[in-house]
């Protein structure tokens, strides 16, 4: 129920906001093709392209068979046991990943499972003198479980809570065992949405770059993302920095035609839904089992984070906090995770905006339908180029012109506003939809509009929402080491870099406490940008 | 389908059961091989009662009885109960014969002939002849209810429970419900119990009637007698629908 003014200043501004975004992608991944590089060179198929293709494949396809393996039996363990004490706190725990900068993540891993961490030193004192090793193959593989077991166990424990009560006294009153309840009942509910959590999944491993240039990095143990980052900052080599940058955008492409085609997980009501009765499961083995797997599933979690914290307060935080370089890191941040955030808002606003009033529109004809559906594709035109191979596009791009710190500030912040714009939108249209649903046809009928509007009818209600989405999207570039890795210089170091430098200078007291800080910071942005999902779970149990 | 076991009578003697802040305080007798039904504002306990039947709620004191024998310890599948809800009876993904199946046979191994035929035969008496195939969500609501209806058949339990079984149906095809269950009891001569909220149904159907309120049963006694009880406010009530 727009005005025809308002209706063209909507179309007109989510036109815009995402013409800015195509032609910002559109020129990183046109620069990608530049074919002004002696042919030799581009060369697409050499063995060091393939061999870091197939590693790349490799540690995506192994992290995701082992993320949900070893999910399925918690996460069936965890919805056998509906009502223990604690169940809704492991639930927590278990989003806590979600948002913990990788890099912080990776320092708690290495502090458990490192070379000198709790594992090996706990071998050791079994008489085993073959430590764990966190670099390469297996270190990247715990990380990868370490973020996806939790994700993974989440979709799946909300899947069974969904299932229909009767279900389960159905099959006690039937007298099904055990493995009839799995084949028959847990199974079924769960092989829906499994390819789907598995694509996801494979998506974030095969895109993962921090993890991968802490822990791996060599040259057995590097994916695409990290290969060009080490062929632009390293070697200097922008031919192969294409090549590779090419093929990551075509294997995320093939995985994301993979994903559109399957049922997606919905995670609605994981920690506040319907708690049904379970009548299975009684027998003291199957207690024993299920407590096993809830225990292992959460030290998995709970010792890396522990060892964040443990580790942290004890470096020099005092020192750290009045140290000019942790000052201007955080200056750099802030400014960088404010003007991204509050770009990806505004895009998001401006492009959900034109969709809503395209769907009001009676008769929208052709061209307005083509376009509602061009802005839907925004998300998925983001994830299809990574972040690493935005900023390589635009890396070629300007190489021309003298880098500025004012240059690498713009870059950073507008590659952090794309990374962050999915999950704004994702936040933000069902709260916008809602709000047109109930606000549209009353404010039309008043006459409220232009800025009056705005203010009175649209502020107070879509307020709560924005500040949640801007907060979790702050806490992705804060916490952002991707796009600050192929442009960082002297004069421009975020939190996350000041602490990737620090560790690569065996600061290790300082990155310890610098991992705290920035965890804890990161944690406490993410808390209230989901905070949100919670309460509206809670008004319905 | 021939008489199964002989029908109990079931006696819950001084149950008690706390549920929340709910206290429970349950004592009735359900005569053996007649409908009896449940009646009482919503939050009464009418669930509540079934479950303990049924053995999904175990009461803190007191015994639940079928004739002389103690079932209070014993597991869900170890009573001769058959359920009905009103909504769900069905597991989704599978089709209707499996769904069936289940109740003759709880496990994964194939059925034999003669228990297939069983199936197949107990899908005709409920008016679903030929639909083994397909598959609940392409079923409408009382054919749904139907397949139940043929999966307590198979089991032949001699105690059937229903909770609200027609309350989701609208009116015509409640009453042709409530005809085929009236029918399977006279064939089966099973004790029933049936939770509802429709006087008519409760009119149509049963000869006994517990009527509960705030965890209590207030009244059990025949329909006839009920039916007259409109001295009470909360019966009168009831019985205006």
């Amino acid at each position: 129920m727009l005005t025809t003014a308002e209706r063209r200043t909507a179309i007109g501004t989510g036109l815009s906001a995402f013409a800015a975004l195509v032609v910002f992608v559109a020129l990183a991944v046109y620069a990608l093709f530049r074919p002004d590089l002696p042919p030799s060179q581009t060369s697409f198929w050499t063995p060091y392209t393939m061999r870091v293709l197939r590693f790349t494949l490799l540690q995506a396809g192994l992290s995701t068979l082992l993320s949900i393996g070893l999910a399925v039996p918690v996460a069936l363990a965890l919805a056998r046991r509906p009502r223990f004490p604690g169940r809704l706190w492991i639930l927590r725990l278990m989003a806590v990943p979600m948002g913990l900068p990788a890099l912080v993540a990776a320092l708690g891993l290495i502090t458990v499972w490192g070379t000198q961490g709790m594992v090996n030193d706990l071998l050791l004192g079994f008489g085993l003198d073959e430590p764990v090793n966190i670099y390469g193959l297996g270190g990247i593989l715990l990380a990868h479980v370490f973020f996806n077991l939790p994700l993974a166990c989440r979709l799946m424990v909300a899947s069974l809570d969904r299932l229909p009560g009767e279900y389960w006294m159905l099959a006690a009153q039937l007298g099904m065992k055990p493995a009839v309840i799995f084949l028959r009942i847990e199974w079924p509910a769960l092989s829906r949405i499994l390819p789907g959590i598995g694509t996801l999944i494979f998506m974030l491993c095969a895109t993962s770059f921090t993890l991968v240039l802490v822990l791996g990095g060599g040259p057995a143990a590097t994916t695409l993302e990290v290969a060009i980052y080490q062929a632009l900052r390293f070697d200097f080599d922008p031919a192969r920095a294409m090549t590779l940058a090419l093929l990551q955008i075509g294997v995320t492409a093939v995985v994301l035609a993979v994903l559109s085609l399957l049922p997606a997980a919905e995670e609605a009501s994981v920690t506040t839904g319907r708690r049904s009765r379970r009548l299975d499961g009684r027998g003291t083995a199957s207690v024993i089992w299920d407590a096993v797997m809830i225990c292992c599933a959460t030290l998995m979690l709970l010792l890396p984070l522990g060892a964040i914290v443990w580790a942290g307060v004890r470096a020099d935080l005092t020192g750290l906090l009045t140290s000019t370089a942790f000052r201007q890191a955080l200056a750099t941040s802030t400014m960088v995770a404010l003007s991204s955030s509050i770009a990806a808002l505004l895009l998001s606003v401006a492009i959900i905006g034109a969709r809503l009033t395209v769907r009001e529109t009676k008769t929208p004809g052709k061209p307005l339908l083509a376009l509602s559906a061009a802005l839907g594709t925004a998300p998925l035109l983001v994830l299809l180029v990574p972040p690493v191979v935005l900023g390589t596009g635009w890396f070629l791009l300007l190489r021309p012109l003298a880098s500025g710190s004012s240059l690498t500030a713009g870059l950073v912040v507008s590659i952090n506003t794309l990374m962050a714009l999915p999950f704004v939108i994702r936040v933000l249209e069902p709260a916008m939809q809602e709000h047109r649903r109930k606000t549209g046809r009353l404010t039309a009928s008043l006459g409220i509009s232009g800025w009056a509007r705005i203010w009175r009818i649209d502020r107070p209600a879509l307020i709560r929402p924005a500040l949640l989405a801007l907060s979790f999207a702050m806490s992705l570039s804060l916490g952002d080491l991707g796009a600050v890795a192929l442009f960082a210089s002297n004069d421009f170091v975020t939190l996350p870099w000041h602490l990737y430098s620090r560790l690569s200078s065996y600061r290790t007291a300082d990155a310890d406490g610098l991992a705290l800080l920035l965890g804890a910071l990161c944690l406490v942005l993410t808390l209230i940008g989901t905070s949100g999902y919670e309460r509206r779970g809670n008004s319905h149990g | 389908m021939g008489n199964i076991l002989e029908a109990p009578e079931i006696r819950l003697d001084a149950v008690e059961l706390t549920l929340g802040a709910t206290r429970f305080r349950l004592d009735c007798r359900i005569p053996a091989g007649a409908i009896t039904a449940v009646a009482g504002p919503s939050g009464a306990g009418k669930s509540t009662l079934l479950n303990l039947i049924a053995g999904f709620e175990t009461p803190t004191n007191g015994r639940v009885l079928f004739d002389e024998k103690d079932v209070t310890p014993l597991h869900p599948s170890e009573r001769p109960v058959s359920l009905v809800f009103q909504d769900n009876n069905l597991f989704g993904h599978l089709d209707v014969f499996t769904n069936v199946a289940l109740g003759v046979r709880p496990s994964l191994r194939r059925l034999g002939p003669p228990e297939r035929e069983a199936v197949s035969a107990a899908l005709v008496h409920v008016g679903l002849a030929g639909m083994e195939h397909r598959l609940p969500p392409s079923l409408s609501g009382g054919e749904r209810q139907r397949v139940a209806f043929a999966r307590v058949l198979v089991r032949r339990k001699p105690v059937l429970l229903m909770d609200e079984p027609f309350a989701a149906l609208d009116p015509g095809l409640r009453l042709d419900m409530a005809s085929l269950l009236s029918q399977l009891h006279r064939e089966t001569g099973s004790t029933v119990v049936i939770v509802t909220h429709d006087p008519e149904e409760l009119r149509r159907l049963s000869t006994h009637v517990l009527f509960m309120d705030r965890a209590n049963i207030l009244l059990q006694e025949p329909t006839a007698d009920f039916l007259s009880h409109t001295d009470m406010p909360m019966v009168s009530q009831f019985l205006a629908g």
